[in-house]
């Protein structure tokens, strides 16, 4: 095209670059320690603003003058609150599970005086003498960071930060290519959409880029509806330029000119965040008319997402984004050419977009070089339930699910037994202990009865239940399936009568063969995704927990002792202390009592609720308080 | 002018009743929402809905930033609020009322002064999440979806809001609470109480 027109793009990024540049290292050597507080939501909820005031509180008393700085969740959200304290002379120091009083005395012996405080330190960020650093963690070996590089490490609030980091180079270089040469890139790379399906990304872009119809739209898909995911808004929230950068690549390569930005409404965070920063690039021109003097130009808005999970599946998002509720529609014609408004629209994953300024700056080769042979780049899983590391984590495709659960996620906590993973969320499946070996990508966990889907991955162990857990997703899919077609809106309700009744021992066995009946009419029955694959929780713990099921059928008992109509609290006698009275204290409806001769505690069982404080409160040297399963084993009082 | 307080119409009832299987579009319900606003109110609501709606385009595409935007101010969705949206944007008011059914986000009924949104996502369900819920129901005497009668408490759950590390979560006036069970919940309550009390002494 215009040589003149790519000239000035690289020298309007370089102007903004060189700016950006100075700043960030104003911050970085200006003398003074830089202290950086985790305060994306998870840290939030571990108490962050009140570390930071007290930081702020603390350092003005002492009379210091350090930058505080807001960052994101660097995926260690086990050890939040996190602080991260850069002093000249040592290596900055992550300090973990960071209160009010430690943060106190983080300024004043490590900031005022000189003592790393060892006894809080989570790691060091780099390699030194000192403290041991995150590289020499075991989880170093098997994590590759790109989509989260910057998660943790900059203010989601300053553009500076992300663009010293390398932030925007992809749009500038992108800018001085052909559309078509960025598709080819994207296609060679390989990269297959993170958003569940992991369709090809470039092919998608192709039939966009050559579909006729203007004006043409790219979403950024944030709706994250998967009831146990968090990797978007943990993203939104800690690096929302480097989604707004893939968008803007996108909308350049298949020559859009809006885009919306669709984020939870539950996420408030990452909603504030994503608007700062729409706001900041504005500025800079890196959105808006003529972007970077090129003849681009480009715009995005954000939208509010109102709570419905069917709403990520992509056409219903669309008639969400029109006003209307989300009921998806069928499919083709494909979004790709006839989308919002009818008009031809990209619709991606917020980690295939976060991927793509990855790809235009270090190249197809590069991105293709990492995962499996149908599977390329990285995965990004949040981790929660019960693992010792929970949080973010991500691994290159390939890694097994052993690695990223005993090696990144440290294994189960307690000392207890792993029994499965949930993979994929109310779409996925559970995996038992043989499929630990498994090599992810999304051919390998589809072929095992899970799916990539989302990317939570919840790990149970032996204290949970299979049957409730797949009860739980039906009820999820059950409540929101949006109703248009009818085997999704019966079926999954007849479904969840039946599991309802196993979960409370009432089931028969000739339950189990309606069960998988069922599942596979609601699969061919259904429209969209939702009713697709909300049969698998079933269909997958069927397949290798049936014992399970089993046990709650034929012989009332839950074996992990978790279905509550099955199970009943007993206090064992002998082991009873007598004149502690710790459980009646604590007791929240009051049904504990003292045996009147003997003194030991009995569980009134007509007023038990079955919620377990007891069982907390009992001190660990008697640890009297058991849990039976079925309840008619608790013995009739003396 | 009672045009959508006496027409049937298909929608998800607000709290979410037994579910007879037919979900979200077969309760025949007659909606009786202006029973709960009182008519000083009602002024009030119009004048405040306008002043929210003078600042967006006659678009559908604006109708469900809109009800959020109204929602953040009001709280709810009343009734009058509901029918000077569907005025505004020229759409049937039934058209309004079925986005505001359909959708979680929105609620048909006035709010309690505190609300407590019990975290039922996978990982918090897996902890123990229900059990928190029915200790704030045995303790808030409600429902979920329900707000106290002395509007003090509402009660409501969410899907995930993404701290699943401090599971069960509990978010009390939007700020999410971590490892929140059954004792957790009493001295939640505790402490608002306590402070109702110390506001009541200053007031004196
Ligand atoms: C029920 C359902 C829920 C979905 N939820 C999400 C979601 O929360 N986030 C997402 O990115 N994609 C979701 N999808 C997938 C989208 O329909 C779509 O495939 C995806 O956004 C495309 O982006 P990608 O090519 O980057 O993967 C969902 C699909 C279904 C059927
Ligand atoms: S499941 Fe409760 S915060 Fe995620």
């Amino acid at each position: 095209m215009k040589a003149t027109g790519f000239q000035s793009v690289a020298s309007t990024f370089r102007e903004i670059k060189s700016r950006a540049e100075s700043q960030w290292r104003g911050l970085r050597d200006g003398g003074k320690s830089v202290i950086m507080v985790g305060a994306a939501t998870c840290g939030r909820a571990a108490g962050a603003l009140e570390v930071l005031q007290a930081i702020k509180r603390e350092l003005k008393k002492q009379k210091l003058d350090c930058p505080v700085v807001e960052v994101g969740c660097m995926g260690h959200c086990y050890a939040e609150p996190i602080v991260t304290i850069s002093k000249p002379g040592y290596p900055p120091i992550c300090y973990r599970h960071v209160n009010p009083v430690i943060a106190e005395r983080l300024v004043r012996e490590f900031i005022l005086g000189d003592d790393p405080c060892l006894e809080f330190v989570l790691a060091a960020l780099e390699e030194n003498d000192l403290v041991p650093s995150f590289s020499d963690f075991p989880r170093a070996k098997f994590e590759k960071k790109v989509i989260l590089k910057n998660c943790g490490h900059i203010d989601p609030e300053q553009i500076e930060h992300y663009i010293a980091n390398g932030g925007y180079s992809a749009l500038a270089k992108a800018l001085q290519m052909q559309p078509e040469e960025i598709i080819d890139e994207v296609k060679r790379s390989g990269l297959r959409g993170r958003g569940g399906a992991g369709f090809p990304t470039g092919q998608k872009w192709e039939i966009c880029r050559n579909a006729l119809g203007k004006p043409k739209y790219v979403i950024c898909n944030g709706d994250e509806g998967d009831p146990g995911a968090f990797m978007d808004r943990a993203i939104l929230e800690s690096d929302p330029h480097s989604v707004l950068e893939g968008m803007l690549i996108a909308g350049y390569a298949i020559g859009a000119r809006y885009g919306y930005i669709y984020v939870r409404a539950e996420y408030p965070l990452a909603v504030r965040r994503a608007r700062i920063a729409l706001r900041q690039a504005r500025k800079l021109n890196l959105l808006g008319r003529n972007i970077l003097g090129s003849d681009f130009s480009f715009d995005i808005k954000l939208f509010q997402g109102s709570g419905a999970f069917v709403c990520g599946e992509e056409t219903a998002l669309i008639a969400s984004l029109e006003g209307e509720p989300g009921i998806p529609c069928y499919r083709p014609p494909y979004p790709a050419t006839n989308g919002l408004y009818g008009k031809p629209t990209v619709i991606n994953n917020v980690k295939t977009l976060v991927s793509i300024s990855h790809i235009v700056q270090n190249g197809a080769e590069w991105f293709a070089s990492v995962g499996t042979e149908r599977s390329k780049g990285t995965a990004v899983f949040a981790l929660a339930g019960k693992v010792i590391n929970t949080g973010l984590a991500e691994v290159p495709m390939g890694t097994t699910l052993r690695q990223v659960i005993f090696d990144v996620g440290s294994g189960i906590p307690g000392g207890k037994r792993f029994k499965a993973v949930q993979i994929g969320g109310p779409s996925g499946g559970c995996l038992p202990e043989s499929a630990l070996d498994l090599p992810i990508d999304f051919d390998s966990l589809t072929d095992a009865g899970a799916m990539m889907g989302s990317g939570g991955m919840i790990v149970l162990d032996e204290d949970d239940c299979m049957v409730e857990i797949s009860r739980y997703f039906l009820e999820f899919t059950q409540r929101e399936s949006c109703g248009k077609c009818t085997f999704c809106r019966l079926g999954t309700k007849q479904m969840l009568e039946v599991l309802a009744e196993i979960t409370k021992g009432k089931g028969k066995i000739e339950d189990l063969d309606m069960l998988s009946q069922l599942a596979e009419d609601i699969k061919a029955g259904s429209l969209c995704g939702l009713g697709k694959t909300a049969p698998n929780p079933v269909l997958s713990t069927l397949r290798y927990f049936r014992d399970e099921y089993e046990a709650h059928i034929k012989e009332g008992r839950c074996p992990a002792l978790m279905c509550q109509e099955l199970i009943a609290y007993y206090i064992v006698p002998e082991k009873c202390e007598r004149s502690c009275d710790a459980c009646v204290g604590t007791c929240t409806v009051e049904a504990i009592s003292s045996h009147p001769k003997k003194r030991y505690k009995i569980i009134d069982q007509e007023k038990c609720v079955k919620c377990g404080t007891c069982v907390t409160s009992c001190p660990p040297q008697y640890n009297a308080i058991v849990k039976l399963s079925p309840p008619g084993q608790v013995p009739a009082s003396k | 002018m009672d045009t959508l307080g006496s027409r049937a119409v298909f929608v998800k009832l607000p709290q979410r009743p037994a579910d007879n299987g037919l979900h979200r579009y077969a309760h025949y319900h007659i909606i009786q929402l202006a029973a709960m606003v009182m008519t000083e109110e009602q002024a009030k609501v119009k004048q405040q809905t306008k002043r929210i709606l003078n600042r967006f385009g006659r678009k559908r595409g604006n109708l469900i930033p809109v009800l959020q935007k109204v929602q953040g101010k009001l709280g709810y969705l009343p009734r009058e609020a509901m029918l000077e949206i569907a005025e505004f944007l020229d759409i049937p008011e039934i058209d309004v009322y079925s986005v505001v059914t359909f959708y979680n986000q929105f609620r048909l009924n006035p709010p309690g002064r505190h609300s407590i949104r019990v975290c039922l996502g996978t990982a918090c369900h897996m902890k123990g999440g229900y059990i928190t819920l029915d200790a704030w129901k045995r303790r808030l005497e409600i429902d979920r979806g329900q707000t106290t009668p002395d509007r003090e408490f509402d009660l409501d759950t969410v899907a995930c809001v993404g701290c699943c590390v401090m599971a069960p979560v509990t978010v009390v006036d939007n700020k999410p609470q971590g490892k929140v069970e059954p004792t957790k919940v009493d001295g939640i309550l505790l402490s608002f109480k306590l402070e109702k009390e110390r506001q009541g002494e200053e007031s004196r």
